[in-house]
């Protein structure tokens, strides 16, 4: 039974996209850290806790309220709370596999920090001869780029690392 | 944690807190006129990761009883602020609104500054007896970075450009410095905060502070100019202008309190 409804959370997690990334799952970006719940006579109250990308992101709340409904979807789930942690602190090399092929297909360049440097490929042909236009991005987590080999403007998701 | 050492702890979130919040508001206060769309880009992207910095000080001060974490932000008035005098200084004449004169060399110097002083803040905060400011500051630190790297590269780059450029960066450089000296500054919470071990001395601080800003200064010729105090703000002591944005500030929350911002 717990284990059913672990999965269905999870699943239920899974319709959860970034808003502004429809591309990627909250579980594709690394955001999820712990589920908990405890059983009534009525169904099961959750308790799910979240680590934000940045700090000051707006799209948390909207996060946070497709979470809550998303979850309200699942057979017995009777409540549900949202809870947003800095510690442990969200680092990049928390998106999963999925979520940075889904970064790429939506043209945004996965962070990659290789010996305390950011390393960017494009997105489109992969080549490494890139400029960076803006350090700061349409969201608090992206910078634009141009690639010199393609010609294309392009996104990045900054990394986000204890070893920078 | 007696209530002294409870007090001495909430006195280092304020100044944490307000220093962020006055700062994301000046920053903001330059959405739509910054030199170009990019820099509003950047500049208005910092200051929303600044309040983001800030919403979670004010967070861990409800978590020790000092109340609502939107009320603190907003309600409290000037002589119950903590932050530096540097960050509640105006952009310049006018307001945002109307007229607005502001001086993009003061905002880059204060912000560069400001920055560099945040992150050797950060860095002895990562270190600190209080577990949750420990945690919140390496996440922050993961942030600065970039803003750092934002406010460093304008400051080198508008030091090396005109010589009209230079003489607008000295003279913001000297505006900045004098009211610099209670940046690192714990006010009448000192004792405890180093009792305590929840930051380290100021005086450390601040040669850390001089140690990562000279050699920037080195290579643009600059020479720094003397750092003083007009007001403590670490004591509630500060300038009108503070007055001013926080009326500005107020306004929108008091329209409606239960609104989220
Ligand atoms: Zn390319």
């Amino acid at each position: 039974m717990t284990i059913l409804l672990e999965q269905e959370i999870r699943d239920a997690l899974d319709t959860v996209k970034d808003p502004e990334i429809d591309a990627v799952s909250i579980l594709d970006l690394g955001m999820f850290e712990a589920m908990e719940w405890t059983e009534t006579a009525v169904g099961y109250d959750v308790r799910i806790t979240l680590l934000p990308t940045f700090l000051g992101c707006p799209a948390l709340e909207i996060i946070q309220k497709n979470t809550e409904s998303a979850l309200l979807q699942v057979p017995r789930v009777n409540t549900v709370k949202v809870v947003f942690l800095f510690d442990p602190p969200w680092t990049s090399d928390r998106i999963t596999e999925q979520g940075i092929a889904g970064l790429k297909s939506f043209g945004i360049a996965p962070p990659r920090v290789v010996d305390g440097k950011w390393e960017i490929d494009c997105p489109y042909c992969g080549s490494t001869f890139v400029s960076i236009e803006n350090l700061f991005g349409p969201t608090a987590c992206r910078s634009i780029l141009y690639c010199k080999s393609c010609k294309n403007p392009f996104e990045a998701m900054k990394p986000v690392s204890t070893l920078m | 944690m007696t209530e002294a050492e409870r007090l001495a702890l909430a006195s280092l979130l304020y100044q944490l807190a307000d220093d962020d919040f006055l700062y994301a508001y000046r920053g903001s206060e330059w959405l739509g006129l910054a030199p170009h769309i990019e820099e509003d880009v950047a500049s208005s992207s910092i200051a929303q990761d600044s309040m983001g910095h800030a919403a979670m000080y004010y967070q861990l001060l409800e978590e020790i009883g000092e109340g609502k974490a939107d009320a603190l932000a907003h309600v409290r008035l000037a002589h119950e602020r903590k932050n530096s005098v540097l960050v509640e200084r105006v952009n310049g004449p006018g307001y945002y609104m109307e007229n607005p004169e502001y001086d993009w060399a003061y905002a880059v110097v204060r912000n560069y500054c400001y920055t560099l002083a945040k992150k050797v803040r950060i860095d002895s905060l990562k270190k600190s007896s209080y577990a949750p400011l420990a945690a919140l500051a390496v996440k922050i630190n993961m942030e600065l970075y970039y803003h750092l790297l934002h406010w460093q590269t304008w400051f080198t780059q508008l030091y090396q450009s005109t010589e009209t450029a230079r003489q607008k960066m000295d003279a913001a450089l000297e505006r900045v410095l004098a009211d610099f000296g209670d940046l690192f500054d714990y006010g009448e919470a000192t004792q405890l905060i180093d009792e305590m071990q929840l930051m380290e001395d100021q005086g450390v601080l601040l040669d850390r502070w001089y140690q990562a800003l000279t050699p920037v200064l080195v290579d643009l010729n600059v020479t720094l100019p003397e750092m003083n105090m007009t007001y403590n703000g670490r004591n509630g002591e500060h300038s009108p202008d503070l007055n001013d944005a926080l009326s500005t500030l107020g306004e929108v929350y008091l329209l409606d309190q239960s609104a989220v911002w």
